[in-house]
């Protein structure tokens, strides 16, 4: 008989046994695959990277923009933004007359700025102030060079446009008068008209750098704003401050992970062991999760991931000081924590669902990093609880029920005199 | 079991609340708060200078564009205790593209600047700061009420109400630390004030719980046994909870550049003040609540 049910123990001690290491086998190729293959995709916010966010506001005269206006605009912007070459540019329209451009990774964030928010509206104009022509008429703008090799901007009006040229060069060219173009109002240069352009060619020239040139024709192609914009708020963060703030709070993260996992390893022996463990994982998964969701990890962001893994080691303190205590009122350390971890999920629901209340608030009237916070926040509370309620659940459940440790003091339970002498 | 008499002594925990409230106030009616540009509206620009220089030179250079009032201040990000200060930060009124640049580039012409020295730049117009203003309160709100609600449900209205005088405790407290320290106020600071109202009501739900779970267990007994026992169960697990998020929010404060304190100083406040006010304030208010509710009805 006793040797029996020696024999069946063993049996299900080892069937534990290989379940667990399955499991952190498992659990460590995962988290191995996360941290060298997943990662490296997930998307860096503005503040970790470098790089330009931009809100405009159309501002039309009578008041009112229609929405036909500012999706015209966008698609200008759009075009600009693709012409002057960055990677992911994020371009969207918030509220009835607002555009957000975000610009990850540019050196040059001031040239950026300029491109996207000047209005490019070219005219043409005749000493008495009349319009002749404008951008709207343009086919081609292109870099050029003036007589005396430099750099300037040549133009190619389409037939209504070159007609209505030659008309006014026609006009002027007699009389020797200057033909103004202006940018936005403002003369670039004023050619003095010699001969009649029936062809539809001009060129602007004027004291540009190359570089200036270059611009000019990249927003003179992508056509003028149809309103104006107005610039709410910048900011530019440069690409040093990007990855300084990243390599710190990275490197901040880990050795915050390394004093928790002594922390807990202290306090709470084998099971520490276990839920750090779980929190390594915890974090893989939070990663993963997070790509897949395409989210943007902002700073704030970073500093809710951590807060997230303060309460994922909540919910596991909140499992042991229960298992502890149910140990002490005279359970096995098998029903122990089948106990505990039944009496703590109805105060870990209770508390992450009040925590995800605040969060998602936050996701809905935050903008930018704060709402990058709120998701890596709602998304780690919720990883928290799985990996917590289901994760270390069943790697206790499997290292108990293997049978390998069973000395009550390696779980953290001290002062409990139910310890016979066979555990030892 | 109940080593700790919290509730019995809670006149010594309401008082040194109220002590550090009135300070708070005091503060706040004196100093004010440091209202960064997000709520205010304006520019910061952040340069890199890269060799020794003197505040009064910057100031020299913005009085070019009547901007000698601006807030000036040297800082460096060379490691956390040498600091060798070779950057400026200029706090000041909201300037356009065009202004931006042309200060840019005076200071490009004193020290020889290139782009790449531009640390940051933040411009942000007063209409936006309003609108940051009112969607902040407006938040504030809406989480107070949605957490009041759900707590009703899950327990009671007067553990709501107590949990709440709890965050209202916790959100003074840390509006005292951040006026006492002249600490400036962004946009990050409102996603701070929420993720602390989670944090401690989260605290304070672990110890409802446990006192809901002991009025079934322990009906033999008064509420102030009853609280002070579900106190002391608990207060293992909120001490340990704090310390490990302390431990985290800390290697961030110390390691993680400058940029992150003014948010991780205020979830460190958040943090302490929130476990602190679920065992101090949140039970022994609900406790007192319910034995004058029992006296009325006597």
């Amino acid at each position: 008989m006793n040797k029996k049910l020696k024999k069946g123990k063993g049996v299900s001690s080892r069937k534990f046994l290989l379940l667990f290491l399955g499991l952190m086998i498992l659990l460590s190729a995962f988290s191995y695959l996360a941290y060298t293959q997943i990662v490296s995709h997930l998307k860096l916010g503005l503040d970790l990277e470098g790089g330009v966010y931009v809100l405009m506001e159309a501002r039309e005269e009578d008041g009112e923009v229609e929405r036909d206006t500012i999706e015209r605009a966008i698609t200008i912007i759009r075009n600009r933004i693709d012409e002057f070459g960055v990677s992911e540019p994020l371009i969207q329209q918030e509220g009835a007359n607002r555009i957000r451009v975000e610009l990850p990774g540019i050196d040059d964030p001031g040239r950026a700025i300029d491109i996207i928010g000047r209005t490019a509206l070219l005219t043409f104009e005749d000493p008495e102030g009349n319009v002749v022509v404008t951008g709207a008429n343009l086919r081609e703008a292109r870099f050029t060079q003036d007589e005396f090799g430099q750099p300037a901007v040549g133009l190619e009006f389409d037939a209504e446009g070159a007609e209505k040229f030659a008309e006014a060069t026609r006009r002027l060219a007699g009389r020797e008068l200057p033909i103004f173009i202006k940018l936005d109002g403002e003369v670039v240069s004023a050619p003095t008209v010699r001969n009649v352009i029936t062809d539809g060619n001009a060129i602007i020239t004027g004291q540009f750098t190359a570089e200036e040139v270059r611009d000019l024709v990249l927003i003179l192609r992508s056509g003028a704003l149809p309103v104006e914009l107005v610039e709410l708020e910048t900011r530019t963060v440069g690409p040093t401050l990007g990855r300084d703030s990243r390599d710190r709070s990275l490197q901040a993260g880990i050795i915050g992970f390394v004093l928790l996992f002594v922390f807990l390893l202290v306090i709470y022996r084998t099971i520490g062991f276990i839920a750090s463990f779980a929190l390594g994982v915890y974090v893989a998964l939070v990663m993963a999760i997070l790509t897949a969701l395409n989210a943007t990890l902002t700073l704030p962001g970073i500093a809710g991931l951590i807060l997230s893994v303060g309460m994922a080691v909540d919910a596991n303190v909140i499992i042991f000081e229960r298992f502890k205590e149910e140990y002490r009122s005279g359970r096995t350390l098998r029903s122990a924590v089948e106990a505990g971890f039944k009496n703590a999920l109805s105060t870990i629901l209770d508390a992450n669902i009040t925590t995800l209340i605040a969060a998602s608030v936050l996701f809905y009237f935050g903008t930018g990093p704060v709402r990058g916070f709120a998701v890596t926040l709602s998304v780690g509370i919720l990883t928290s609880m799985f990996t917590a309620i289901v994760l270390t659940r069943y790697l206790l459940r499997y290292l108990i029920g293997a049978n390998i440790i069973t000395n009550p003091s390696l779980f953290g339970v001290r002062g409990v005199d139910y310890v016979t002498p066979a555990d030892h | 079991m109940s080593r700790l008499q919290i509730i019995k002594y809670r006149k010594y925990s309401f008082l040194f609340s109220l002590f550090l409230i009135i300070i708070g106030i005091i503060s706040l009616a004196v100093n004010g708060l440091n209202w960064g540009i997000d709520f205010t509206g304006g520019t910061v620009l952040h340069f890199r200078i890269g060799q020794p220089f003197e505040v009064e030179e910057v100031r020299d250079i913005l009085r070019e564009f009547d901007l000698e009032g601006s807030f000036i201040q040297k800082v460096g990000h060379e490691g956390f205790f040498h600091e060798e200060k070779d950057e400026v930060i200029i706090k000041t009124v909201s300037l356009s593209e065009e202004e931006r640049r042309e200060v840019f580039q005076a200071f490009q012409e004193r020290w020889g600047l290139n782009e790449e020295d531009i640390i940051s730049q933040e411009s942000v117009g007063a209409v936006i700061g309003g609108e940051l203003t009112r969607n902040a309160i407006l938040a504030l709100f809406i989480a107070t009420a949605g957490m009041l609600a759900y707590i009703t449900i899950r327990f009671e209205f007067k553990f709501a109400i107590s949990a709440i005088v709890a965050l209202v405790h916790d959100l003074i407290i840390l509006l005292a630390v951040f006026s006492l320290l002249r600490i400036e106020i962004n946009s990050p600071f409102v996603a701070a004030i929420l993720t602390i109202f989670g944090y401690s009501i989260n605290d304070t739900i672990v110890v409802f719980d446990r006192i809901r779970e002991n009025l079934k267990a322990m009906k033999k007994y008064d509420y102030f046994t009853i609280v002070n026992s579900s106190i002391n169960q608990t207060i293992t697990r909120s001490i340990n909870t704090s310390v490990t998020t302390l431990l985290v929010l800390l290697s961030l404060f110390i390691f993680g550049g400058i940029t992150l304190r003014p948010f991780i100083t205020a979830l460190l406040v958040g943090v302490v003040s929130g476990t602190y006010s679920s065992i101090f304030v949140a039970s022994p208010v609900w406790v007192i609540w319910k034995q004058r509710e029992i006296a009325g009805r006597k």
